[in-house]
Formats: C-alpha cells, sequence, structure tokens
C-alpha cells in the first residue's frame, strides 16, 4: 500500500513538473517581460538593468528552479495588470469559483440521479423519453450556448434572474459567500444550471445505464422472488450498487467542473478564477495564466491521486504487491 | 392422488423478437402435490428455467405466458398483477437460484437480508426477527450462527452461501420452493449436503420442491416424481423409481445412457447423436425424432400428446402410441 501511494505520489510530482515546464515557459517565450512592464520611453539602459535585476539573463534552467521553488511556495508573481502578487488574486477569486463549482455539483446530482433512475426503471414511460431527449440536448449544445440562451430567457425576456454577476456577498474571513443573501442565491442559479447540465445528463446516463446493468444482476431477481417491495427492491438494493460507480465519475468530474468553469464564468461575468484567467490572456498577463494552469493541473492531479487510493482502499484486489490478500477476509 | 398445491396447464412462454416469437415453453402440464419434490430435468434451454420462472412470475422481459394456466392451492397466479404478486412471492413460493455467489446482495449482511425479508412477510419487531434470522441461520447448518448474522456475503464460502440463500426462500414459510440449479454452481462435495439439507428442510417443513436440474444423479437422489423436458415440451413424466429404471421415451433412456456408474465396467458412456433444437428451428412433429433411433413416418408430422400409462405418461408415437392406452 505504502509502496503504491509513493509510486503515484512520484508519478504526480512528474505531471506537475512537466505542467511547470509549460509555466515557465509562457513566462520566457510569449511576448517580452519587460516590454510588458515598462512605458514606451523607458531608455534602453533601464530595460537592461531592469532584465539583469529580475534575473531574466539568468540561464534558462536556473530560471525555471526560481520559478518552480518560488511556486511550490505560493508565490506566482506580481500580476502584470493588477500590480498585486498572483497568489492574492487567486485566493480572492477562489470562493466565487468553488461555490459555483459545488452549486453546480449539487444540481448535477440532485437533478440528475432521480432522472437517471425513472429512465432506467420505466424506460417506456414519456416521461423517460423526454429525458433522454433532453440529455441529448445537455450534453450536444456547448455550454456558452446554453449560458447564453439562459440569460435570454429568463434574465432578459422573463427578468427573473440576473444576468451576470454573484449579487451581494457576505465576508467570512477571507472566505466571500453569496450563499447567505437572497440576491446571492438568485444570482448563483442561472451559471449554476449552466455550468451543471453537462455533468447532470453525463450523471444521469451514468446512472441508467449502471441501474439497468444492476436490475439485471442474480441478485435483484432473488430479492423479487423474496416477495420485497418494488420500491425495496429498486431503492434499497439496485439504487445502493448503482450509486458505488457514481459516486467515483463524480469525484472525477469535479475537476472538470472546476476548470471548465472558464467558459460559464466568462458568459455570466462571475468574478472567479476562471474569468480572472480570461481577462488575463486578453491582456497578456503571464503569471496569473501561469499560475491559473498549474493551479488546474494541481487539481486534477490531486482528485486522481485520491482516486486511485480510494479505488486500492476499497477493492482488495488491487492491492498489488501489498501483503496476502485474504479470501473473503475482513471489511 | 391428493389435491395439487400447484398445478399447470398448457403453459407456453414465448420471447417475442423482431423475426416472430420463440417459444421457449411449449404446452407444458404439470401438478405438485404437497411435500412432493419434483424433479425438472433436461439439457440446457430445454425450458425447464423458464417453466420455473413463469410458474413465479419472474419471466425476463419480454417474456411472456401467451397461454395456460397456472394454480396455486386453487388461486389462479398468472393473471396476478405486480402488488397481488408479492402476497404469493416469498410467502408462499420461495425460490432458490443457480449462483450462490451473485444471489445475496453484497452490500448488505446477511442478516439485514434475513430480516428484510421476514418482515416483509410476517408481522415481527425487528428484534423477533432477528431471533428468527437466527433460527433460520441454525437451521440451515451455518455454524456459530450468532455470529455470522453481522456478516458480509462475501465472507461466506459458496457452499455456505447456498445455505443462507436457502434460509432465505424459507423465511417465510412457503408451501411451495423453485429450486432452479441449486447446486450446480458448487463442488461436488457440496452440492450433496446442499441436496440433503434442502430434501431434510422440505420434509420437516411440509414443502414441496420443484427441482430444476439437468444433473440426473441429483434428481435420483432427491426427487419423488421427475417430468423430463427437450425443446420446451414434456417428454415423460413419472416416479422416479420407474422413470429413472424403466424409461419408456427415448430420450428418457438417451439421458440415462449417459450416467456413469461405479459398478458397470468402463465402457463408453452411450450419447445422444446430435444437438437439441434451438426455440426457433423446433422440427415439426415430435421435436426429438431427428436423434430419435426409432422415429416412424409419423413422428415427422404429428406431435404425439403425452399420454398417461401408469405408471409413468409419455408423449412418443412408438413406445406410447393413444390409441391403446386410455
Amino acid at each position: 500500500m505504502a509502496t503504491f501511494i509513493v509510486r503515484r505520489l512520484l508519478q504526480s510530482v512528474l505531471v506537475m513538473v512537466v505542467v511547470a515546464l509549460v509555466g515557465f515557459a509562457l513566462f520566457a517565450y510569449v511576448g517580452d517581460p519587460i516590454n510588458n512592464m515598462v512605458g514606451q520611453d523607458t531608455s534602453f539602459e533601464d530595460r537592461e538593468r531592469l532584465r539583469e535585476d529580475l534575473g531574466l539573463n539568468d540561464p534558462a534552467p536556473v530560471q525555471f528552479l526560481r520559478f518552480v521553488g518560488n511556486a511550490v511556495q505560493g508565490d506566482f508573481g506580481l500580476s502584470y495588470r493588477h500590480g498585486r502578487p498572483v497568489a492574492d488574486l487567486l485566493v480572492e477569486r477562489a470562493p466565487a469559483t468553488l461555490e459555483l463549482s459545488f452549486a453546480a455539483g449539487v444540481f448535477a446530482l440532485l437533478v440528475g440521479v432521480p432522472m437517471g433512475i425513472h429512465t432506467a426503471l420505466w424506460r417506456q414511460s414519456w416521461l423517460a423519453k423526454a429525458f433522454l431527449t433532453i440529455s441529448l440536448i445537455g450534453i450536444s449544445l456547448p455550454t456558452f450556448l446554453i449560458g447564453i440562451l439562459l440569460i435570454l430567457v429568463f434574465a432578459v425576456w422573463l427578468g427573473w434572474m440576473p444576468s451576470f454577476g454573484r449579487g451581494e456577498v457576505v465576508q467570512i474571513g477571507w472566505w466571500s459567500t453569496g450563499f447567505l443573501t437572497a440576491s446571492g442565491l438568485k444570482a448563483m442559479v442561472l451559471p449554476a444550471i449552466t455550468l451543471g447540465l453537462f455533468q447532470m445528463t453525463l450523471i444521469m446516463r451514468l446512472v441508467r445505464a449502471e441501474m439497468l446493468e444492476v436490475l439485471r444482476t442474480d441478485y435483484i431477481k432473488f430479492a423479487r422472488a423474496r416477495g420485497l417491495s418494488a420500491r425495496a427492491v429498486n431503492f434499497g438494493h439496485a439504487l445502493k450498487n448503482t450509486l458505488v460507480p457514481v459516486i467515483t465519475i463524480t469525484g472525477l468530474q469535479l475537476g472538470s467542473v472546476i476548470a471548465f468553469a472558464i467558459i460559464t464564468e466568462t458568459v455570466f461575468q462571475w468574478p472567479g478564477m476562471g474569468l480572472l484567467f480570461m481577462q488575463a490572456i486578453e491582456f497578456v498577463d503571464i503569471p496569473v495564466m501561469a499560475a491559473y494552469l498549474v493551479l488546474v493541473a494541481a487539481l486534477f492531479v490531486m482528485i486522481n491521486l485520491v482516486v486511485d487510493i480510494l479505488y486500492v482502499i476499497v477493492d482488495p484486489r488491487l492491492r498489488i504487491g501489498g501483503g496476502a490478500v485474504g479470501g473473503g477476509g475482513g471489511r | 392422488m391428493t389435491e395439487s398445491l400447484l398445478s399447470v396447464r398448457d403453459l407456453i412462454v414465448e420471447f417475442p423478437t423482431r423475426r416472430g416469437a420463440l417459444r421457449v415453453v411449449d404446452g407444458v402440464s404439470l401438478d405438485i402435490v404437497p411435500g412432493e419434490v419434483l424433479g425438472v430435468v433436461g439439457e440446457s434451454g430445454a425450458g425447464k428455467s423458464q417453466t420455473g420462472a413463469a410458474i413465479i412470475g419472474l419471466l425476463e422481459p419480454p417474456g411472456r405466458i401467451v397461454d395456460g394456466t397456472v394454480h396455486l392451492e386453487g388461486e389462479r397466479l398468472d393473471t396476478l398483477s405486480g402488488d397481488q404478486w408479492r402476497r404469493v412471492r416469498g410467502r408462499r413460493i420461495g425460490a432458490v437460484f443457480q449462483d450462490p455467489l451473485t444471489s445475496l446482495n453484497p452490500l448488505y449482511t446477511v442478516g439485514r437480508q434475513l430480516t428484510e425479508t421476514i418482515r416483509t412477510h410476517l408481522d415481527m419487531t425487528e428484534k423477533q426477527a432477528r431471533a428468527r434470522a437466527l433460527e433460520l441461520l441454525g437451521e440451515v447448518g451455518i455454524p456459530a450462527a450468532a455470529d455470522r448474522l453481522d456478516a458480509w456475503p462475501h465472507q461466506f464460502s459458496g457452499g455456505m452461501r447456498q445455505r443462507v440463500v436457502i434460509a432465505l426462500a424459507l423465511c417465510a414459510n412457503p408451501r411451495l420452493i423453485i429450486a432452479d440449479e441449486p447446486t450446480t454452481a458448487l463442488d461436488v462435495s457440496i452440492q450433496a449436503q446442499i441436496t440433503a439439507l434442502l430434501k431434510r428442510l422440505c420434509r420437516e417443513h411440509g414443502t414441496a420442491v420443484m427441482l430444476i436440474t439437468h444433473d440426473m444423479g441429483v434428481i435420483a437422489e432427491t426427487a419423488d416424481r421427475v417430468a423430463v423436458m427437450y425443446a420446451g415440451r414434456l417428454v415423460e413424466t413419472g416416479p422416479v423409481d420407474d422413470l429413472v429404471n424403466r424409461p419408456r421415451h427415448p430420450y428418457t433412456e438417451g439421458l440415462m445412457g449417459c450416467i456413469p456408474t461405479m459398478h458397470a465396467r468402463p465402457v463408453r458412456l452411450d450419447q445422444i447423436e446430435g444437438a437439441m433444437p434451438a426455440p426457433r428451428a423446433v422440427p415439426p412433429g415430435c421435436a426429438f425424432h431427428p436423434r430419435c433411433p426409432l422415429a416412424v413416418e409419423r413422428c415427422t408430422s404429428e406431435r404425439p400428446p403425452l399420454v398417461a400409462r401408469p405408471p409413468l405418461a409419455t408423449a412418443c408415437w412408438v413406445r406410447s402410441p393413444d390409441g391403446d392406452a386410455a
């Protein structure tokens, strides 16, 4: 078990080093950072002095090591545009993105799971067919289009929801939350649906497929033969067995929800990390871009690592070289 | 003969497909009297499991009963609605399936599955149900039942799991148990134990058993009467002793020829040439005629009825022609 975790950790570190290299390459090769920092009338000598002071004349490996060393300590330098530490900017923006992702995830689960169950249990009902059709739309329409359509219908035509921003937020320490005010909650609805729709259809189809699979198993047939009620069979026995893989996939999708929040945040002008990144691209704000890149990569690596370790804990057969595998051993 | 517990008449089960309906059970009639063990034998695909599934109302969709009736203690079963079935399944008819490794839900403890079933059928508190579960586990021969009640299915061996499955089938003291290949997935030494256990419990509880198997050895040991199925049809029924020792139908004869014996000198076992036809390709007349050594002209065109000539009832033009039967 320990060797397995160490090996996975080493692989994760390798991935992060590669990502850091890409982030570093942005600095070194996308435009000239000095040009981005100084005004047009700065003399050539001043520029060279600045270049020397900032260590930009050092060999590339030295610069890379410096970049990694700082990044590990959470220091990604100053934003060209805001003139503030990138880390501060990200921390400031993180709550907005995390809350949006959380709301989208909850929406996807609360709607997707029941829809999946319904379509599996009552395959022939018109509602099930309607759900499947909707899910096809959810999977095939691009996120930005869904967002814009929702804004058009609910913000412009009906005027029920705000079309942009977070509404009022409450500051709890460094965390700003939109969950505590009515306008904050209201502002969250459309972006959360936009961001969660794809995941919802994914979860619905996954639950449906898994449930159909489980309903075919012998223990479900046997549960029916024991005379248990349809409710006990479907929700007690079948659903519980369905949820194991669903939880896994949902966990894995969490990373992509946060990463894909970029588009939703842009459409709704949601002041999160994704919007920060989009603006950074427009202004060639390389420190922000590099930091965001590294952050998202770290998130993915971390989630995958946790899922891998969970698998090993759950399934004893995966414990490669980790002691004897007991035949039907303890829990 | 005493009043039938279960009475199946002219049962026809079909699976509609795009290329026409597949008739997997074709006009099967059988009776089971209280406390009796009826063995149903036949090759894979002979329709024995589908007959069992039809009786307990668990045909896999789109399979359905298209004709015939099923009565349990005078009550018609094949027309029951889903809700009405629940009063029958588990309570009056229990079931034991082939693979004990997959018959139990892996995410619930054995005790939980037992008490759940008990409380579905009997008016008991959780505590009473637990006591009953414990008693049942002891009855099916689980050692240290009290310690095993909260164990998970994967902590039991195959034989032990089949014992648990039998305990689950017995929860509400049903009148009839449909046992579909209950020993096929077990190794031979365990098979004998499970068969003996099933037989003993049913004698003690007065429960009748419909024992579906392809193993003539199990039948000879356990059953009181035997029904032989071929290509969805019943070809011969009768008391186990007569049917095993003096079969009339050439197919039954062939089945008996396939059993190795301890006494005979090691000779090549007889084997029925050819294979059973698929439901789509059942020949006209007697379904067995292409493989039958005795087949005559009539066998290829007319389907032989099941003719009772005690002690056996046989469907064969050659061995049991109808004219002189009744």
